[in-house]
């Protein structure tokens, strides 16, 4: 089997995040970048998919050459080899279609990328590709298992659950409880250095969508607090002060 | 021109999310002087569907046949791509649920539109670029995004827009959607649901629990605060994390972003992973023995006490309040 992780490089879950450029940029300084959580998942996932020779995996990124240690950390966490479209990532639809390009003629037997990344919350990347690649898409799968040519994935819906059966190939984002996490071992880490890293140019995209600026949410109010042995005066508050009961 | 809006339902009921981006999508209709079509897909009886008209449709595409009896991503996404070119619609919206997620890029991509999932207000509009306002870094900072294509796809963050009246004469028509060859070669093989509990995308309140708790055996006082409230529970990452509670629970950065009108967080004490997945909520209580606990900084009302007792009496004070 032949999968495909598609990885964003996003800043460290604990990050205060800043912005430069009168708000128009993103302050990178200092910042410590790391594989997004959930496309870890799909790569932990592709990792157990294709264990003990029974495929191989393909770790695509785009960005620049600052995100290589990120790619590195992937081929260390078990990927064979890495492609890094050398792009700014400015859009979901300017990434999906530098990978849906790439993959296009490679036949993959499966994409995974992770349900969202956690910088732009955007989970556009999978859908696109899907309708790029004109392949079925699933945009956040909760369980994958491989049948035969088909994939049966669980989602989660409004108050419960699906079940769902797919044919190959397939794009799925992953979330929690796809796949136990796998982190780098020592020798990961060494062959992570002469795995192949290959940097290819990207095609031109009509760009459709961009973000212009950035806000930081306005701080909250003083607490108000309450004695714990006063609770109906909480109460009193969320009704008459607050009004949410 | 015109603006489309993609209503998901439920069984053959639409819920009050519906009804939020119905209200949000007749807003953008007026703001381009324009009229506003609802697509439905799937079995939904004509009274449910008329009850559109209350919140400002003045016509509705239907799709009702057995091959649309389930959604399928693609084969959906075919079906609203075919009636915005029907309709001639400059602006489609859809509900930036579990199932919207997944349909909004497939949409977008089919009809080469520009795309702002996430939306939390109304754009502004200036000739053909729409500006729209978005949460990014979860929660922790928000993105204005230019969409500049001649077609544009919305998907808005449920409950984040008021449900607004807007009686307006509708008309219901049977659409014959174009669909591709392979839109339905994904299969359906079981949906699960309970259709008792409120879930957390949804819920007004959300009543959410972290490792103050001490173990799984615990949850009944917030399961019983959850019930007086009428609310959805939730959990940090420590506990999905520890397996006592579901993955589906866990609010936070990497879990689920949420935005209720009330969140109560009881022996969480507000790392800021799990700030960004709860700053949006309009307001916030919380429940910590710990006086210097981070998350009181970011709250509106705090108890310092031992949730062992306090949510307890909370409850009989609900209960008694609510008589």
């Amino acid at each position: 089997m032949k999968v495909l992780v598609c990885i964003s490089n996003v800043p460290d879950t604990t990050t205060k995040i800043t912005f430069t450029n009168d708000n128009t940029e993103f302050n990178a300084s200092g910042v410590q970048f790391i594989v997004n959580p959930y496309d870890e998942i799909a790569l932990s996932k592709a990792i157990a998919l294709t264990e003990a020779g029974k495929g191989s995996i393909t770790v695509i990124h785009v960005g620049e050459p600052s995100a290589d240690p990120t790619i590195r950390k992937a081929l260390a966490t078990g990927a064979d080899e890495a492609v890094r479209i050398n792009a700014v990532p400015h859009s979901a639809w300017f990434v999906a279609n530098q990978i849906a390009h790439y993959a296009k003629d490679k036949s993959y037997d499966l994409i995974l990328l992770g349900r969202e990344s956690i910088d732009y919350n955007g989970s556009q990347v999978a859908g696109m590709l899907g309708e790029l690649l004109g392949i079925p898409s699933v945009s956040a799968v909760k369980k994958l298992d491989i049948e035969g040519e088909r994939v049966v994935v669980e989602r989660e819906i409004e108050g419960g659950k699906e079940l769902l059966s797919l044919p190959l190939p397939a794009v799925l984002g992953t979330s929690e409880g796809v796949a136990e996490p796998r982190i780098p071992n020592m020798r990961g880490i060494m062959s992570a250095r002469t795995k192949p890293l290959t940097v290819v140019e990207p095609i031109a995209v009509e760009e459709l969508a961009h973000i212009v600026r950035y806000e930081t949410p306005a701080p909250r109010g003083a607490i108000t607090f309450v004695d714990a042995s006063e609770p109906e005066k909480l109460v009193e508050l969320l009704h008459s002060k607050a009004k949410v009961i | 021109m015109s603006v489309l809006v993609y209503v998901e339902n439920t069984e053959g009921k639409f819920k009050k999310t519906v009804y939020e981006l119905i209200s949000y999508a007749k807003s953008i209709a007026d703001l381009y002087g324009s009229q506003l079509t609802a697509l439905s897909i799937g079995h939904v009886a004509d009274d449910e569907l008329k009850s559109l008209g209350r919140y400002g449709v003045s016509k509705i595409l239907r799709v009702d046949s057995e091959q649309f009896k389930s959604f399928v991503n693609q084969a959906y996404a075919s079906v609203i791509a075919s009636a915005a070119k029907h309709t001639n619609a400059n602006t489609v919206v859809i509900s930036n649920s579990f199932s919207g997620k997944g349909l909004a890029p497939r949409v977008a991509a089919k009809l080469g539109a520009g795309l702002a999932d996430g939306a939390i207000d109304l754009p502004t509009i200036d000739g053909n670029t729409l500006s729209i306002r978005k949460t990014a870094f979860s929660g922790k900072a928000y993105a204005i995004t230019e969409l500049t294509s001649a077609i544009k796809v919305i998907a808005l963050t449920p409950n984040s827009y008021d449900v607004k009246e807007n009686p307006t004469d509708s008309s219901i028509e049977d659409f014959a959607p174009e669909n591709e060859e392979h839109d339905f070669d994904t299969i359906i093989k079981e949906i699960v649901r309970a259709s008792d509990k409120i879930t957390l995308p949804d819920a007004e309140i959300v009543v959410s629990a972290g490792r103050g708790l001490k173990g799984p055996e615990n949850w009944g006082i917030i399961e019983d605060l959850a019930e007086v409230l009428g609310a959805a529970t939730a959990c940090s990452k420590p506990v999905s994390d520890a397996g006592w509670r579901p993955h589906s629970e866990h609010v936070g950065q990497t879990g689920i972003v949420i935005s209720p009108n009330l969140y109560v967080a009881i022996g969480i004490s507000g790392a800021i992973q799990h700030l960004a997945g709860v700053s949006s909520s309009k307001t916030i209580v919380v429940i910590n023995k710990d006086p210097e606990a981070p998350f009181f900084k970011v709250a509106d009302y705090g108890i310092v006490g031992d949730a062992f007792e306090v949510v307890p009496k909370i409850t009989q004070a609900i209960k008694a309040y609510k008589g």
